[in-house]
């Protein structure tokens, strides 16, 4: 196949929005909406969900061109949350950008929910993908990318890989046959929080070691060696992240990935670095210090619009 | 509309497939085709040469190349898949299950070199189980071709049908059984031989070494109802239930492990509604070799002869 339709640059859209202090506000909200929703749920993730929160919120109000009011309009960007064990964090962000309610974000996990455990694009609107599996989003990215320089459109793919799930041989598969058709409108955005649901053994059982050499330099030459354009960023900077994306929409001639260096459980200091947090519900006295924490309080879910 | 197998023409289907969808382009144009680097052996070659703008290179990486078409089938393309059944079904089987069934994807998953017949590769190349796990999965449509006619009209009904397919292709020329006449019908089962001491109940290849079987038989005064059943998933189960209420004996023949596949079918449906005896024909719970065809087909037991076998023993009964 030859592609004869470069992808050309978007205009930038009219629509006022929010600023830096506006999308931490937001991603503290989306922080405190896993927190209750798991609490709710009495199940679910929430160190993988907390590292890839500010990373979510700044796609989602500043970065895709979607309609949340036309969730399948055809030329939106895609967005793949690979990481499907992440999606309270994804609905969560959603919501906030009006998909759905909040308060249906109490149904997290519940018989019949639209919010299922990992994200099912067959349930709900809004999802360009069902994951859950590990290291099977890049593919679906990969061929939406594909598809897309196929058709002559300009929108962008967006794919939110977890550092644990490149364990996978199938993000390797993914990764060279992108760079084989030089797909630079896809981008992978990679939440490096260096913790897994167990992990490898450290010096005792109770140390776990991350997956990776924890220097995202070493995670970078993996990639480079692969063919793909990579951005180093501390993802939960805000400021970085944005410019990073723009970046990597600018970016000619190979995919790119933006290797963001995350903190697992971010935002709630019990939570921070601890692989046991990867799934487990708080106690009403840790969800009370978490909200506290993150600076919201009561129950916001209920309140909120 | 069943010609006689002997003496018939000879098709392979990997040829009607390559040369089938090449044609297929000009009604359907959001048809790709996928390759796992296997074309010239899958004959998706023929495709690549006559429409290099929709063949895709996905190279040696099945799993990759399920998620691409997921991907593609969302912006309403019709992705086809080629490879070899045993790497589309095994290699790649949690991503089918997880990117394609359960969002119900439109993705055409073609099973290439099936069965025992995969041109002395042996048992990593033959696929043995691929029905069985593919009649598994929810959502899934399975279809086995017997001949080249049916062919041509299962791919056009693939890309009017909605949803993920699989549909399970050969390597070897095999005989030429229906003419312009014959008219496939997803989902339903075709009667090639209407009798009354037995039915034979069989899907793809197998079903022209069943007429064969049929044959042999009539000549030793057995009168067989040949019950041909070409979508697997889902099953013409009134075809099944009135093929035993007419015979009250069945033998089950296909190219694929008596476990879980038609043989398994058959016997699920008939003992819920309709029991009855069945023998099935087909690979004895085993891996198979390489070698000669003819060898292969008479050491594990799928030649005209052994459904013919099979079919006195449950006589005997």
């Amino acid at each position: 196949m030859d592609i004869k339709n470069p992808i050309g640059v978007r205009q930038p859209r009219e629509t006022e929005q929010p600023d830096r202090d506006q999308l931490e506000t937001l991603a503290a909200q989306v922080r405190a909406d896993c927190v209750r929703a798991v609490h709710h749920a009495q199940g679910g993730h929430l160190g993988g969900p907390l590292s890839c929160a500010d990373i979510l919120v700044a796609l989602y109000f500043r970065v895709l061109d979607i309609r949340p009011d036309e969730p399948d309009w055809a030329e939106r960007d895609r967005f793949i949350m690979s990481k499907g064990h992440s999606s309270i964090a994804w609905y969560s962000t959603l919501a906030a950008r009006g998909y759905f309610p909040r308060q249906e974000l109490l149904t997290f996990d519940a018989i019949d929910s639209r919010l299922q455990g990992h994200p099912d694009m067959s349930r709900l609107p809004g999802l360009d993908m069902s994951t859950g599996s590990l290291g099977q989003g890049l593919s679906p990215g990969l061929g939406m990318a594909l598809g897309a320089k196929l058709l002559g459109q300009d929108w962008h793919t967006w794919v939110l890989l977890g550092d644990g799930e490149c364990q996978e041989g199938q993000i390797w598969e993914a990764a060279f046959v992108a760079a084989r058709y030089k797909l630079d409108n896809l981008t992978a955005i990679l939440d490096f929080n260096r913790l897994q649901q167990y992990g490898w053994p450290g010096d005792t059982i109770k140390h776990r070691t991350p997956p990776w050499d924890p220097d995202p330099s070493v995670m970078e030459a993996k990639w480079r060696a692969f063919g793909w354009y990579v951005i180093q960023i501390d993802g939960h900077d805000t400021h970085q992240i944005l410019d990073a994306c723009e970046q990597a929409q600018a970016h000619k001639g190979q995919p790119t990935i933006i290797i963001a260096s995350t903190v697992k459980g971010k935002g709630v200091s019990f939570m921070s670095e601890a692989y046991e947090w990867h799934a487990k519900v708080p106690t009403p006295e840790e969800l009370e210090q978490a909200l506290s924490e993150l600076g919201q309080t009561g129950n916001g879910i209920k309140d909120g619009a | 509309m069943a010609l006689e197998v002997i003496d018939a023409k000879q098709e392979a289907l990997r040829v009607v497939f390559g040369e089938t969808l090449s044609e297929m382009v000009e009604q359907f144009p959001n048809i790709l085709l996928l390759d796992g680097d296997l074309a010239n052996s899958t004959r998706a070659d023929i495709f690549a040469e006559r429409c290099p703008d929709k063949f895709l290179q996905m190279g040696i990486a099945e799993q990759n190349m399920m998620g691409a078409a997921a991907g593609l089938a969302t912006l309403g393309f019709i992705p086809f898949i080629s490879t070899f059944a045993a790497f589309a079904v095994k290699r790649a089987a949690d991503q089918v299950r997880v990117v394609i069934a359960q969002p119900n994807l439109n993705v055409k998953i073609t099973g290439g070199y099936s069965g025992l017949l995969t041109g002395k590769t042996g048992k990593t190349h033959q696929s043995v189980e691929d029905i069985a796990v593919m009649r598994a999965m929810p959502h899934m449509t399975v279809v086995v071709p017997a001949d080249g006619p049916e062919l041509r009209q299962v791919l056009r009904a693939a890309c009017e049908h909605s949803g993920p397919m699989y549909i399970r292709l050969t390597r070897d020329p095999s005989p030429v059984i229906f003419d312009e006449n014959y008219n496939f019908v997803l989902g339903k089962a075709v009667v090639l031989r209407e009798g009354s001491d037995v039915a034979i109940i069989s899907t793809g290849v197998q079903t022209t070494r069943a007429l064969q079987a049929a044959a042999i038989l009539e000549q030793e005064g057995i009168s067989v109802h040949l019950l041909h059943v070409p979508t697997i998933k889902p099953l013409d189960e009134e075809a099944i239930v009135e093929a035993a209420r007419r015979t009250g004996r069945v033998v089950t023949a296909e190219d694929h492990s008596i476990i879980g596949g038609l043989g398994g079918a058959v016997a699920e449906t008939l003992s819920e509604r309709h029991p009855t005896l069945i023998k099935r024909v087909g690979w004895q719970d085993t891996f198979g070799e390489s070698g000669p065809d003819d060898a292969l087909l008479e050491k594990y037991g799928l030649t005209p002869h052994h459904v013919a076998q099979a079919v006195r023993e449950l006589l005997r009964r």
